[in-house]
């Protein structure tokens, strides 16, 4: 790469040409604040939050996407340029409904609150009228246009990287908002649930439908049994929450937390993801030797399934008819668990702690019930768990480390790292492997899958069987990755996750402010939180999982079998596309 | 019954010709704006099923197609009156007076700027400068230019349409 | 067909023969295609005012009388007057009627056509011109005028290429295909000092130059027909009155560009300039003008007219390639500048309708001629759209450097019905207002910059003393609020609040800190906003500030419009010695707040009154005063 010579404020800097005033700024310690942008997600320059003086231009630009230039002459810091920042937030202030007290973004991480007070803006001058918007509550997701600041991320998010392309620009000047076609419901748009325009969204004008309120009430109900089950990701991130650095493990003061907030037992999904590795990949060795429908496409991930039934109902036959790990194992806790703990199956009440917002809909499907139950009654988020921690009054980061409860325990390494990109492919590897050649391979770490590449293609060999495998993240790499597919394109086993990086990056994650996502990598780190747990743990293969072993011979049979279909499976449909 | 057919009739044959529309643009660079406008035509004005078939047909998504549409004064979602009326709101019409024109035809239809009579029979805009500058203040009611008014001629401009 | 530069010639030496009447040459010997011409203007103004049915009415009159061989009517582009439409004019003898009707057309083929007498009451100009001698020249509106974006406006039919061929029309682009490299024309536009005629006034064979440096095999250009500003109407006339002089001079930009492909994006609301445009390219097409190997020279060009849709900020260069591109609008910040990644990231040049119409003139008449006409930094001619408050409302084209007082008194002829002249608005919502102190400054572009306007596309609105400039700037910045993209804050919510703050000015609402607020909220959009017309959009409201503060501070500190306009402000009074007491103004109250007999003096009631100014309008005595 060519360098250039440039100046800010005095500086001399001799940097790369493809960098923006903004890296280039960064690299001397001068912090230009932004709030539009977002690396790889919304670089548009729009908010004029970042603007500078460069000599010979006239007006002041956005250093977040203007390029350096040989010779260029920057100033971030003049009179002009602090009162434009501080005019323009203002004015940004004067149109939001800044409910600050009861915000559920202005206790940690409003990216406004806190350019506000870098910016010392002391009172707004410039005040007027005010948008005044109906709100839209949908199952997973919330959205408050009255709170939105225009900055367009999230459409970043839905358009550019997922392809969901639910939420777009609409109207123009004063009147312009984020919204949906003919001012529509989320709910009733083809939206996926991903929630990864919450994750990028700077104030609260998108989040999570909050159900913890149900949580605690069935925890305050003495005639419910509560159980709850968390999925790998969440142990991957929920310290953020608690300031602790990104990509701490968390999973022991997680225990101890739950069993703090009164749950009756603490559950590890991870059991449920070697479920699902056991039933899946016996779908998969049925469905290549018996020449069935190829590929087989993993069906964990919610966002995924909804946004295939919308854009691929073509192809819905390629799914693997898996229910995702969380809904197998509250179908295993209300039928198995309650029988053999002597418990109404209608007493218990499963809540699942998921890194994710489409979960909250996928529970809520009729398909995801057994005997008119739901497998699953309430989904949290990391974000609402971590919530309901401070309420309690929890200091979490002191707490000490506490195992899951039996009978389940200790689940395999293969499930915990279901929660990245990539993970649900090696796991199932690892037990196909096994299975295909009936002995335990030893090499068992699949690099070829792991990484944050868009898509990954890898030829393996497990037992004696030939696979060619696609991994996929992010909506808009499946959809890359199923058009291939569609014209021709052939494998044996595709993984897709919804959100890029996967469930470690899920739209119900602890949210990290622009000025970390534009500087590290959260999906790197957070994944090697789970791959060093994987790392520790003793069991690393689903299928020597001991409790799922037992589960099997005690009640379900073969993997595969009728009764596992009866609980552990189910079937999707076409979605209509903004139907009347 | 036969009402309803001659409906039915009229919304397949304005089917055809959407689909011919989406046909002839289909590999254009740019298409969606100069379907819209054809769409727009056809239809009056494009609503959801409208813009539905153009979002699938260009495969552009619908919320961009929307976005697009609410973007562009020229477009509308809303039914248009049998006859439209547009207000010139350009300089030259404003400093002569436009406004009370304006004011004049809103009282009178009783209808506000984007709104449509009861009866279908009139919409109400006001439209940027139509480059008619030499009649200010200027109105258009479809084609029909109307130049150097006063409030006083709004009357007998309605009436003439009343009686049609 | 036109397959070389021979054809073409001989193509345009036997057009010609058949125009020669209309042209004012002096060895007139008309010849082919009838003895008399009646040109009827067909466009814009004139069309609005019913010119198609006078060119009809003159169709029947060539019937009645058998003078298909001798009389053709021509419809033709905007001869300027556009307030006296519709205009006919009549050749040889170059007489020009104004306001013609239908009705008036017999008389005109009875007394002009047949009796060789003038009709005196239909003629333009002061009537003492009125010898059949009198040829346009000397009609004060033309003589101070110099037509070259103009030239053929008014001349040809638009819709006839053999007559834009007759003229001249593209020998430009033979003489670029047959004699000059690319470089050779771009160094031309340099030379000529042509500037920009859409806004800012960038010189355009720079503009050429950074295009054609670009290495890559697709480019584009484009022109700019989306003629947002509110009273300029240059444009439209050029694409209505002389479409292809924009096309050959499109072509010869690809040309010196190295681009295949070119595009006009115009303004839906001009659906007849839209239409001229595609009849005109079909017509280039179907000479070979366009297409492939143009000329025989071996150049490709095509040519596609795309539609806006209804919005302002589609005249911003970035706002219009996306809108092209079928999305919203929304302008994009810069760097890339367009000539590397403009339309479809491709190297793009964006010139406007007026600017290109200036090309095959410089092409054929060279540089030199072209930068002799203007001032030292301001080259060439400005069309100018005169409007408001002047009595020759029309399209008028000056030489750069004639003063406002000029263009205003000389040509426009002054302020109607006695009133005084107070500013001229130039730039649109982009420019601001220019105060009578500063009339006899020369316009150019630097000039009216340094004034705190801009040349804008060319829009001149005149105010007298009937316009309170805080009204104006409020006008302003309502279409500006109206307008915005909303992509960026200081627009969006900047401008917005701008006009909060005007219209409780204007409501007698505002307070001095106001100003202050209006100052820094004008400042900083100025500095911040993304793109160009955002930054731009304080003007209005920053020059009436500058020259006008006074009429602020009367409306915030006094209470008062000195203009009378603005309605919350205004208080009708009886001015009890002028009033006869005839009850009138009482009668037609209709906020019954007018007491008063033949006995008690007559008074308004001003807590009740709705100033509607009824009463005013109907005392018969002029005893109502408006302000006193």
């Amino acid at each position: 790469m060519n360098k250039v010579n440039i100046t800010i404020d005095g500086i001399k800097l001799y940097v790369p040409e493809n960098y923006t005033i903004l890296q280039a700024a960064k690299e001397v310690n001068i912090n230009i604040p932004t709030l539009c942008f977002l690396k790889d997600v919304n670089e548009i320059g729009c908010c004029r939050m970042c603007v500078v003086e460069v000599k010979g231009s006239k007006a002041l630009q956005a250093a977040c996407v203007h390029p350096v230039k040989e010779g260029m002459e920057v100033y971030t810091h003049t009179p002009k340029v602090v009162e434009a920042r501080k005019v323009n937030l203002e004015l940004i202030l004067s149109n939001h409904n800044a409910s600050c007290q009861t915000c559920s973004r202005s206790w940690m991480d409003c990216e406004l609150q806190s350019l506000a007070n870098k910016l010392s803006v002391k009172a707004i001058r410039f005040e007027g009228d005010k948008k005044r918007l109906p709100m839209d509550e949908g199952v997973s997701i919330v959205r408050d246009p009255n709170k939105c600041i225009l900055c367009r991320r999230c459409i970043g998010a839905c358009k550019n990287i997922q392809t969901v392309s639910v939420i777009d620009t609409m109207n123009r000047g004063f009147d312009t908002v984020v919204g949906s076609a003919f001012g529509r419901k989320l709910d009733e748009t083809p939206c996926s649930n991903c929630g990864q325009c919450i994750n990028v969204c700077p104030v609260a004008a998108l989040h999570e439908k909050d159900d913890s309120d149900r949580v605690l009430a069935a925890i305050n109900d003495p005639e419910m049994h509560v159980v709850v089950q968390t999925a790998p990701a969440v142990r991957a991130a929920l310290g953020e929450e608690f300031f602790m650095p990104i990509g701490t493990p968390v999973t022991g003061k997680m225990v101890t937390a739950l069993r703090m907030l009164g749950f009756d037992k603490v559950f590890d999904t991870d059991t449920g993801a070697d479920l699902t590795i056991m039933e899946e990949t016996s779908e998969l060795i049925d469905r290549v030797r018996s020449g069935g429908k190829l590929p087989l496409i993993t069906s964990c991930s919610p966002g995924w399934i909804k946004f295939c039934e919308h854009n691929f109902p073509d192809m819905l036959d390629n799914l693997s008819s898996c229910k995702s790990p969380h809904q197998m194992f509250g179908a295993i806790l209300k039928t198995y668990y309650a029988e053999q703990q002597g418990i109404d199956p209608d007493k218990i009440f499963v809540v699942s702690i998921m890194p994710c917002t489409a979960k909250k809909f996928e529970s809520k499907r009729p398909e995801m019930q057994v005997d008119g139950r739901p497998d699953v009654d309430v989904v949290l988020t990391t974000r609402e768990l971590g919530k309901m921690i401070y309420d309690m009054g929890i200091d979490f980061p002191s707490l000490g480390d506490s195992d899951f409860d039996n009978p389940f325990g200790e689940a395999s390494g293969a499930g915990v790292i279901f929660g990245t990109t990539g993970g649900v492919m090696e796991a199932a590897l690892r037990t196909a492997a096994d299975l295909l050649s009936g002995t335990s391979a030893d090499n068992f770490e699949y690099e070829e899958v792991r990484g944050l590449e868009g898509i990954k293609i890898a030829n393996i060999e497990v037992g004696n069987v030939k696979l060619r495998a696609a991994v996929a993240h992010g909506l808009g790499n499946a959809r890359k990755l199923m058009e291939a597919i569609r014209a021709g394109e052939e494998f044996h086993f595709v993984e897709i996750m919804a959100c890029p990086g996967g469930c470690i990056n899920g739209g119900g994650q602890p949210l990290q402010p622009a000025d970390q996502r534009n500087w590290i990598d959260l999906k790197a780190e957070r994944a090697k939180a789970l791959y060093s747990e994987d790392r520790k743990m003793f069991i690393r293969k689903s299928h020597n999982n001991p409790a799922v072993k037992k589960l099997y011979k005690e009640y379900l049979g073969m993997a595969g079998g009728k009764q596992a279909h009866k609980l552990l499976h189910t079937h999707y449909a076409p979605r209509q596309n903004y139907d009347k | 019954m036969s009402e309803k057919c001659t409906l039915c009739a009229e919304a397949q044959e304005n089917a055809k010709k959407l689909d011919a529309i989406i046909e002839k643009y289909k590999d254009t660079d740019g298409a969606l704006i100069p379907v819209l406008h054809e769409a727009q035509d056809v239809y009056g004005y494009l609503p959801l099923e409208v813009q539905r078939t153009i979002a699938e047909k260009l495969n552009i998504p619908l919320a961009e197609v929307y976005g697009v549409v609410s973007f562009y004064t020229q477009f509308s979602i809303n039914p248009k009156g049998k006859y439209k009326i547009n207000v010139c709101m350009g300089t030259a019409c404003y400093v002569k007076g436009a406004n009370d024109i304006l004011d004049k035809f809103k009282t009178r239809l009783s209808i506000d700027v984007g709104e449509c009579t009861d009866d279908q029979k009139f919409s109400l805009d006001a439209c940027r400068c139509i480059g008619a500058c030499g009649l200010a203040p200027v109105v258009t009611i479809n084609d029909e230019v109307y130049g150097k008014l006063t409030a006083d001629d709004v009357d007998d401009i309605l009436d003439k349409y009343e009686d049609l | 067909m036109i397959k070389n530069f021979e054809e073409l010639n001989a193509l345009r030496d036997k057009a010609v023969k058949s125009m020669e009447i209309r042209l004012e040459r002096t060895d007139i010997t008309p010849v082919e295609g009838g003895k008399i011409h009646i040109l009827v203007c067909g466009v814009a103004g004139c069309v609005s005012s019913g010119s198609l049915k006078v060119a009809e009415a003159v169709e029947a009159q060539i019937k009645v009388h058998n003078l298909g061989h001798d009389v053709k009517v021509i419809k033709t582009g905007c001869f300027g007057l556009c307030a006296e439409g519709p205009i006919m004019m009549i050749c040889p003898e170059h007489v020009m009627y104004t306001k013609v009707t239908p009705e008036d057309v017999s008389e005109i083929f009875e007394s002009h056509i047949l009796g060789g007498k003038v009709v005196k009451r239909l003629l333009a100009g002061e009537k003492e011109y009125e010898e059949i001698e009198d040829r346009l020249p000397q009609i004060p509106f033309y003589k101070m005028q110099k037509r070259i974006a103009l030239c053929n406006c008014g001349i040809i039919d638009p819709e006839n290429i053999d007559e834009y061929i007759a003229l001249d029309g593209y020998q430009a682009l033979a003489k670029v295909l047959n004699e000059m490299e690319p470089d050779e024309v771009i160094d031309e536009v340099k030379k000529s000092g042509l500037r920009g005629r859409g806004g800012g006034g960038f010189p355009t064979g720079r503009k050429w130059e950074s295009s054609a440096v670009v290495k890559e095999h697709t480019k584009y250009v484009i022109c700019n027909a989306d003629e947002g500003d509110p009273g300029a109407f240059m444009d439209r006339s050029i694409l209505e009155g002389d479409p292809h002089s924009v096309i050959e001079a499109m072509i010869i930009n690809g040309y010196a560009v190295g681009s295949n492909q070119g595009y006009i994006y115009v303004r839906a609301e001009y659906p007849v300039a839209v239409q001229r445009l595609r009849i005109a390219i079909k017509q280039a097409e179907d000479y070979g003008l366009l297409g492939k190997n143009i000329l025989g020279k071996g150049f490709d060009f095509n040519l596609e007219v795309r539609l806006g849709a209804g919005a302002f900020v589609c005249g911003e260069g970035s706002a219009l390639m996306t809108s092209i591109e079928g999305k919203r609008g929304e302008p994009r910040p810069k760097p890339p500048r367009s000539a590397e990644k403009g339309l479809w990231k491709k190297p793009t040049v964006l010139n406007n309708v007026e600017t290109y119409a200036n090309i095959p003139q410089i092409i054929r008449n060279g540089a030199e001629w072209f930068a002799n006409i203007g001032t030292e930094k301001s080259k060439g001619t400005k069309v100018f759209a005169l409007g408001g408050k002047i009595n020759n409302i029309g399209l008028v084209e000056v030489p750069m450097g004639t003063t406002l007082r000029e263009i205003i008194y000389d040509i426009g002829g002054g302020i109607p019905d006695g009133g005084t002249f107070k500013a001229a608005q130039t730039g649109g919502p982009s420019g601001g207002c220019i105060p009578a102190e500063h009339l006899d400054t020369p316009i150019d572009y630097d000039s009216l910059t340094k004034l705190g306007s801009m040349m804008g596309s060319g829009g001149l609105i005149v105010m007298d003393e009937h316009t309170c400039m805080v009204d104006l700037a409020r006008f302003f910045l309502d279409f500006t609020v109206d307008e915005s993209c909303g992509k960026c804050p200081p627009c969006r919510i900047g401008t917005k609040r701008m006009h909060e703050i005007l219209v409780r000015i204007t409501e007698g609402k505002g307070t001095l800190e106001d100003l202050d607020k209006l100052e820094i909220l004008a400042r900083n959009i100025k500095a911040s906003a993304l793109c160009g017309l955002g930054q731009s959009a304080p003007n209005p409201v920053l020059s009436t500030l500058k020259y006008f503060r006074d009429e602020y501070v009367a409306h915030v500190v006094d209470k008062k419009c000195p203009a009378g306009v603005c309605v919350s402000m205004v208080k009708y009074i009886i001015d009890t010695d002028t009033c006869k007491r005839c009850g009138i103004c009482k009668k037609g109250c209709p906020a019954e707040c007018i007491s008063g007999d033949k006995n008690t003096p007559f008074a308004i009631n001003q807590d009740k009154c709705v100033k509607c100014g009824l009463c005013m309008e109907k005392c018969p005595f002029k005893a109502i005063l408006k302000n006193a």
